[in-house]
């Protein structure tokens, strides 16, 4: 059963660090194809938030469901590792620091998991990892190590990384925010590429211009909880909170 | 009486026969140590309490008493119990696990020390805790600590003199047994620590050229 609509669903999502709340009752629809960016102040939660999605952090309440499959199922330890590592082979991640593995070469970045976990031969996945080292725009790099990357570089093997998996879903976690200003936009490049495709993603960013050029919808969240959200266009043209306003000017003059 | 080294020549053999002995102890109980540190780091910190237990004493016996006392242990102590080594297994155990436990201890701090970062992006992709550590992690880590490692190893081969007490006639006790024929311990003496300094030598190139190859990948 899949259910495009709910694709990604979370529910009441609730996190808290001791007696500090970071997310405070989170209820967020994605449908198949639908890209989501999440904004707000550093502090907000919106990192939280997306990393509970593939349960990098735990969340302390509330249900993660993709595709039809509860992600934070309740299950004894050994089962829930297996389970959790088969779900996380369907949520592609990309990181603020990029976390390639320094001493593999870009092409087995890219291997070395669908080799290890679905058993590739490695004709296979020399044939996975030139494709998906093209897409992203890295094929002459293939066999250089990060050291040898700039940082968008390194950041585009990442997502030819993570890509490899296959996933039905991308989460971004300020992609960009590590990188030299001229390098953001190969990058972004790449994945206004994924939106054209229809890939599934949910991006936490700082980039406003690009969030309204390619997300189907905006969040803007505050102190854990969603202050604000709905398409571009009326989240950034017509706010209708002042948290969001204010947010917005702050944000935007600083960026100038 | 000045020193006189006509002597040398005509017992060279012997002298190289217990500098090849040396070479192959050295080398057997340096992997011994490598491995077993990388074995012994991942039980010091990810094992359950009641292996874990047990392994510290292990450990506590190899760093906290005499390398000798240890030799004489494994060797003489052993036999005892029905467990009878060639005295060169005796001695490449007793070497090799005395600094793998060395060893274990640099590679701890190195696997506590790589990014957190990597950890999870092999986790993100589908990796289990293990096959993380075992792919991602601990090279990583082992990447890290060649340097020291490398002193390590080292001190081992030095150290290697020590298996002459029970019996392998590796480089020093083949120089006692010339010295004992040809009352000539200065010559000799010297002789032995001139090959120990050629074989620390080539430990270092070797050293060097493994650092040097692994620059880029880290």
């Amino acid at each position: 059963m899949t259910d495009t609509e709910h694709f990604v669903e979370i529910k009441h999502a609730q996190k808290s660090f001791g007696k500090l709340e970071v997310l405070k009752d989170i209820s967020l629809n994605v449908a198949r194809g639908q890209i989501v960016a999440i904004i707000g102040p550093s502090g907000s939660g919106k990192s939280t938030l997306l990393r509970a999605i593939n349960d990098l952090d735990a969340l302390t309440g509330g249900e993660i469901w993709l595709d039809g499959v509860q992600v934070n199922k309740n299950l004894p330890y050994r089962q829930y590792e297996k389970h959790i590592n088969q779900m996380r082979q369907d949520i592609g991640m990309v990181f603020q620091h990029f976390n390639l593995f320094p001493h593999m070469t870009a092409r087995d970045n890219v291997t070395m998991a669908p080799k290890l976990l679905k058993g590739l031969s490695k004709a296979d996945a020399d044939k996975l990892a030139e494709e998906q080292l093209d897409k992203v725009g890295m094929l002459e790099r293939i066999d250089y190590y990060p050291s040898q990357l700039s940082g968008g570089q390194k950041q585009r093997v990442a997502i030819a990384r993570a890509l490899a998996m296959k996933p039905k879903l991308m989460l971004f976690d300020e992609a960009t925010s590590a990188l030299d200003p001229e390098l953001v936009d190969e990058v972004n490049q790449v994945m206004k590429k994924l939106a054209e495709e229809h890939m599934t993603m949910i991006i936490v960013t700082h980039e406003m211009d690009f969030a309204a050029s390619v997300c189907d919808r905006v969040l803007f969240m505050d102190k854990g909880v969603v202050v604000e959200e709905g398409p571009p266009s009326v989240v950034f043209k017509n706010p209708t909170k002042e948290r969001t306003r204010e947010f917005l000017r702050k944000h935007l003059a600083g960026a100038k | 009486m000045g020193l006189d080294f006509t002597v040398v020549p005509e017992h060279l053999d012997v002298i190289l026969l217990g500098c090849l002995w040396t070479i192959f102890i050295a080398v057997a109980a340096a992997l011994v140590s490598f491995f077993g540190g990388i074995i012994f780091a991942v039980i010091a910190l990810y094992a359950p309490w009641i292996i874990r237990q047990p392994f510290r004493l292990i450990e506590w016996v190899f760093m906290g008493t005499p390398l000798l006392l240890q030799l004489f242990l494994i060797y003489f102590g052993l036999v005892q119990i029905g467990i009878d080594l060639p005295a060169f297994v005796a001695g490449i155990i007793g070497l090799g696990l005395h600094f793998a436990v060395y060893n274990s201890e640099l590679i701890q701090t190195a696997i506590l020390s790589v990014d957190k970062g990597q950890m999870e992006a092999a986790r993100t992709v589908g990796l289990s805790r293990g096959q993380a550590l075992r792919k991602v992690v601990i090279p990583q880590a082992v990447r890290d600590v060649i340097p020291p490692i490398g002193n390590n190893m080292i001190a081992l081969l030095k150290d290697s003199a020590l298996v002459s007490v029970i019996g392998v006639s590796e480089l020093t006790l083949s120089a006692q047994r010339v010295i004992g024929a040809t009352y000539r311990p200065f010559e000799f003496y010297l002789v032995a620590a001139a090959f120990y300094y050629v074989i620390n030598l080539c430990m270092e190139w070797v050293q060097r050229r493994i650092e040097r190859r692994i620059a880029i990948s880290r």
